[in-house]
């Protein structure tokens, strides 16, 4: 068997350039990672140092300049827009910094939405049901700005497992929240991604949380210095 | 700090970062549409004046029983105006046996100074414009005298002392509707001759005329210094006959009424811009205000920064608005083929006025937000300035376009009447637009996905999707009040002169002749024919009051004092009349004397219901009760009288009959029967007035399309304004929503049930604001009776929904094409 075999992700020689008045700036630079089904993996380093724009390129959400993403053995590459939707809408979950809920929607329908857009029969029933194990059975008609920011964080989490993703990304998950909180979203995670086997993606300034993960991978000026 | 220099390096920065330039867009638009609109219409005025100077053959008359003195021609004179004097007169002419009254004038050869003399060389055959007047020695007469007479082209006439050669037939005089009914046969000859008439005698009943034209400023400043003397009255073009003042009125109310919109349209998309612009620049200013900058120069800042870029803006969009008006002006030239006068210069003015007035208003309150952000966002970015107080904004926004109207529309009534509806029109769409949207939301759980989306973002900014609602709203009612005005009431108006309006007026028919001259009418016709009584009366005394012209400081009302007024009588209303005050009396009944006077002599003279007035008729004196007042649709072209009574009344007095008819061309020759059989009858053509009226009214609907067409695009731009306002969110939202692994059609989807939505409910409710606008507008200003369309109930709703959509996806076709990534960036 193929030793790749095993990998959910890999980045190939992954490059970012972008035109800047001052010139032609390299984000990131000949990156290559490989993260294994099932691992859970932290990036970490300082701002500017490129772990956004690499969480990015690995979820699909962009295209790299130069080098290739495999995501769930497809080259994100070879899809355009609408199929790396596609992709995120089947194999990824996202959790943000800041939530980012449909404010529109209750927590029900911002859980459901994922399910939605595949065309799921169930979303209502799924959709309740992460969100019983995110613990907001009694909030599901809340509409956002009515639930703390924890609150909001469990159902993002929900919405982020809701449609079973092999990888979830998440993206500074506790960035926003108090240590209390931060530490309750945390061990939600963790929980929610042991129980649901998937592999863990997460970018974050916290070392103490990147200690939790299986892996760190640390960068610095768009490339990885370190990967332990 | 130098707070200008920081203003305009700060709005060169807003402008090339984009911050700007929807705001300045926004004041281009208005401008440009603006100034187009007041550049052609200022020309189609012009030209419509111009029209309707000919129905005074000069652009000022002055008109006198005595000689006009010299120094008002003098005056003129030196005002460098073109003068032309003529003297009027009746005076039986005479061919061997036949005699007949005839109307005679005499002109020099300015005359006419607006519009032609028409003449042709036989009876009833076509007609020539002549550029010349009689020459010495010969008169030109109208077909009437000639038959009177029975005299031919070449043969020679006496008037008075002179003897004169009938050389032509004068088929058309531009001035000669002024007093359609003391209308003898006309008789015009060369005022050379006039002397040798030896009519002009002392105590002759004359009436002298000084026709002025010339530019309008010339005409304003003569008119202006003319110090009237007793015996001396004066008709300007808006003087002249009734149904043309109504029709000059009414384009300048449709005029008017659509620069006002544009106006409010354009505030309306600034006031958007503005808030979304102030939005953006919370950030900014919170670290400039914790950099030390003082509330004070935070509102100097952008105060410059707005007075700039209006003045730059509004420059372009005037030559923008000129260049769209010379367009659409070339374009109309080849239509119609008829020129426009040269644009003139106070559109630019008003241009830059109204793009300063309309962006100070509409978008410094909400850029005066500004000045209250807390430097202590810098570190807490929930920090926002109190939202404006509502009052503030509609008050600011009122007194400008308070202040913008009288100017732009010239009607103070109208302004009340839109600004009010305007803002009414607001309120209630905004009222409506929140109870439906509350409603809506019970249904959201039971909706797919796209409707559901659509319907959440309507719900969720609740308070924005009003504020669009209502936006739009006005907008859309506004395009269908003119659709529906351009539409129902001008269809009203049109068909109210239908192709078989009166062409002919019959007058002075003995009442001995009625009934034979109905019966003969009627079968060559093979039409009813209405004849009604014509009795000539003085208004003597108002409530046993004396009625003296000098009581009255109008000078309309001192004319009509002192005037003879045609009065008549009648058992059943006419049909285009209708009762505005008290009741129409029932046949028969009375033994009183009961008068029904039209509203406008009413107000002008003072007379209301349960008053008695009483008429000098031949020597006796008749008194009776007002008991309604009547609206006269004086467009008709029937015959109608200020001053009606009952039956009873009058029928007594000494009357003439008078009827209007319309006879077809081909069916001419029966007036020649006509007047053969009946001489004494005057037979009174005015196809041609008619003509000159249809062409006015033509001029006016292409006018209102034309601004019909910009009020469209200043509506469509208050649509992208409102989903600017929203676009970061929206770009937000999508980015999120494809992150989240949805497709683009997916996100369309979104987007057009969101649309839809909107255009549904701003359709309904803008459907019910025009039509109640429409039935106001009918009733109060046009006076016209009109149904409201039921398919403006369909075809609002899909209006709506096609221009929301489209212009919705137009103006979102940025947020389709955001990154996801945008999520990871925005936090």
């Amino acid at each position: 068997m193929d030793s790749n075999s095993n990998n959910i992700v890999q980045a190939k020689a992954l490059g970012k350039q972008v035109s800047s008045p001052e010139g032609t700036l390299t984000i990131l630079d000949d990156i290559n990672l490989s993260i294994k089904q099932g691992e859970s993996l932290a990036v970490i380093g300082v701002s500017g140092s490129g772990k956004s724009t690499l969480l990015g390129l690995l979820a699909g959400l962009d295209t790299p300049t130069s080098g290739e993403v495999i995501l769930n053995s497809t080259i994100l590459n070879d899809l355009d827009e609408d199929g790396r939707a596609r992709i995120r809408n089947q194999s990824v979950g996202f959790v943000f910094q800041s939530f980012h809920l449909l404010p529109g929607l209750t927590a029900l329908e911002n859980t459901a939405l994922p399910l939605e857009l595949a065309g799921s029969e169930q979303a209502d029933e799924i959709a309740k049901q992460k969100l019983a194990d995110v613990g907001l059975s009694d909030r599901i008609h809340h509409y956002p700005n009515q639930l703390s920011g924890g609150e909001q964080q469990r159902v993002a989490i929900a919405r982020a497992f809701a449609s079973n993703p092999k990888i979830l990304f998440a993206d500074e998950p506790t960035g926003n929240l108090d240590q209390k909180t931060a530490q309750r979203i945390i061990d939600l995670i963790f929980k929610m991604n042991k129980d649901n086997g998937t592999t863990l993606v997460m970018v974050t300034h916290d070392d103490a949380l990147a200690s939790l993960c299986d892996r760190k991978v640390v960068m610095a000026g768009g490339q990885i210095t370190n990967d332990t | 700090m130098n707070t200008f220099k920081f203003a305009f390096t700060g709005l060169k920065r807003d402008w090339y970062s984009g911050e700007l330039r929807l705001i300045g867009i926004s004041i281009l638009i208005a401008v440009a549409c603006l100034s187009s609109v007041s550049f052609f219409t200022d020309r189609v005025r012009r030209a419509t004046e111009q029209q309707a100077t000919e129905l005074l053959a000069a652009d000022l008359v002055l008109i006198s029983s005595t000689k006009i003195k010299n120094e008002y021609i003098d005056n003129a004179d030196g005002a460098g105006l073109i003068i032309s004097l003529n003297e009027s007169f009746r005076s039986v002419v005479v061919n061997g046996d036949n005699l007949e009254l005839a109307e005679v004038k005499a002109v020099d050869a300015n005359y006419p100074i607006r519009g032609n003399l028409r003449t042709s060389d036989d009876l009833f055959k076509q007609e020539q414009i002549n550029d010349s007047i009689p020459a010495s020695g010969t008169v030109w007469v109208d077909s009437r005298l000639l038959q009177a007479l029975q005299v031919k082209l070449g043969e020679s006439i006496n008037v008075g002392a002179a003897e004169l050669i009938v050389d032509k037939i004068l088929t058309y005089e531009p001035d000669r509707g002024g007093d359609l009914f003391n209308i003898a046969p006309r008789l015009l000859m060369n005022r050379v001759d006039l002397d040798k008439t030896k009519l002009i005698l002392p105590g002759s009943r004359i009436q002298y005329r000084l026709l002025l034209g010339g530019k309008s400023e010339s005409i304003d400043l003569y008119r202006n210094q003319l110090k009237l003397d007793e015996n001396l009255r004066l008709q300007g073009i808006k003087d002249a006959r009734p149904e043309i003042k109504t029709a000059l009125v009414r384009a300048e109310q449709f005029l008017g009424l659509a620069a006002l919109v544009s106006i409010a349209l354009a505030g309306l998309a600034i006031a958007m811009s503005a808030q979304r612009f102030a939005v953006r620049h919370y950030d900014n200013c919170a670290i400039m205000r914790c950099l030390g900058l003082q509330q004070r120069e935070i509102t100097q800042i952008y105060f410059y920064q707005l007075m700039m870029l209006g003045l730059i803006c509004s420059l372009i969009g005037c030559v923008i608005g000129f260049f769209a008006q010379e367009g659409l002006n070339q374009m109309m030239i080849g239509m119609t083929q008829q020129s426009l006068p040269k644009p003139s210069w106070r559109p630019v003015l008003s241009g830059i006025f109204t793009g300063l007035i309309t962006v100070l208003a509409f978008a410094l309150p909400q850029l005066m937000r500004l000045r209250k952000i807390s430097p202590l966002r810098v570190l807490r970015k929930d920090l926002t300035p109190l939202p404006l107080n509502n009052y503030v904004i509609y008050t600011v926004a009122i007194i400008a376009l308070v202040l913008l109207s009288p100017w732009q529309s010239g009607d103070i009534a109208l302004t009340i009447y839109t600004v009010l509806g305007l803002f009414l029109t607001a309120l209630v769409l905004a009222v409506s637009a929140k109870l439906i949207i509350k409603l809506l939301k019970q249904l959201q759980p039971k909706l797919k996905m796209a409707a559901r989306y659509g319907l959440a973002n309507v719900s969720r900014r609740s308070n924005q999707s009003v504020m669009q609602i209502m936006g739009i709203g006005i907008g859309v009612t506004v395009m269908l009040l003119l659709t529906l005005v351009r539409t129902d009431l001008l269809a009203g108006w049109q068909n109210r002169l239908p192709d078989d309006a009166p062409n002919y007026f019959l007058i002075n028919i003995q009442p001995d002749q009625v009934d034979s001259i109905r019966s003969h009418l009627s079968t060559l016709l093979n039409n009813d024919i209405a004849l009604y009584p014509m009795i000539r009366g003085r208004l003597t005394k108002i409530n046993e009051r004396n009625v003296n012209p000098d009581d009255y400081e109008n000078p309309r009302a001192n004319r009509l004092a002192a005037r003879e007024f045609n009065l008549s009588y009648a058992d059943t209303m006419q049909d285009d009349n209708r009762v505005v005050a008290g009741e129409w009396w029932s046949k028969g009944e009375n033994t009183e004397n009961y008068f029904s006077v039209e509203e406008g002599i009413a107000e002008t003279l003072g007379i209301s219901i349960g008053d008695s007035l009483s008429y000098s008729i031949a020597g006796q004196e008749i008194k009776g009760k007002v008991v309604n007042l009547r609206w006269v649709e004086w467009d008709s072209f029937n015959a109608n009288f200020f001053v009606v009574s009952n039956t009873s009344a009058l029928k007594t007095y000494p009357s003439t009959f008078i009827s209007s008819l319309f006879i077809p061309d081909s069916k001419r020759s029966i007036l020649i029967e006509l007047i053969k059989q009946y001489p004494s009858i005057t037979v009174f053509d005015i196809d041609a007035i008619l003509k000159q009226v249809r062409a006015i009214m033509n001029q006016v609907v292409r006018t209102v399309e034309f601004v019909f067409i910009f009020t469209i695009l200043t509506g469509i731009a208050v649509l992208f304004a409102a989903l600017q306002s929203t676009h970061d969110e929206r770009t937000h939202e999508a980015a999120l929503m494809s992150a989240l692994g949805a497709n683009r059609k997916q996100i369309i989807s979104g987007l057009i049930a969101e649309f839809m939505l909107l255009g549904i409910i701003t359709g309904i409710l803008s459907a019910i604001a025009a039509s109640i606008i429409e039935l106001a507008l009918a009733e109060y200003v046009f006076k016209m009776e009109i149904v409201i369309n039921p398919l403006l109930w369909l075809i609002a709703p899909l209006a709506c929904c096609l221009i929301i959509v489209a212009t919705g996806l137009i103006g979102t076709r940025k947020v389709l094409a955001s990154s996801p990534m945008l999520i990871l960036r925005k936090t």
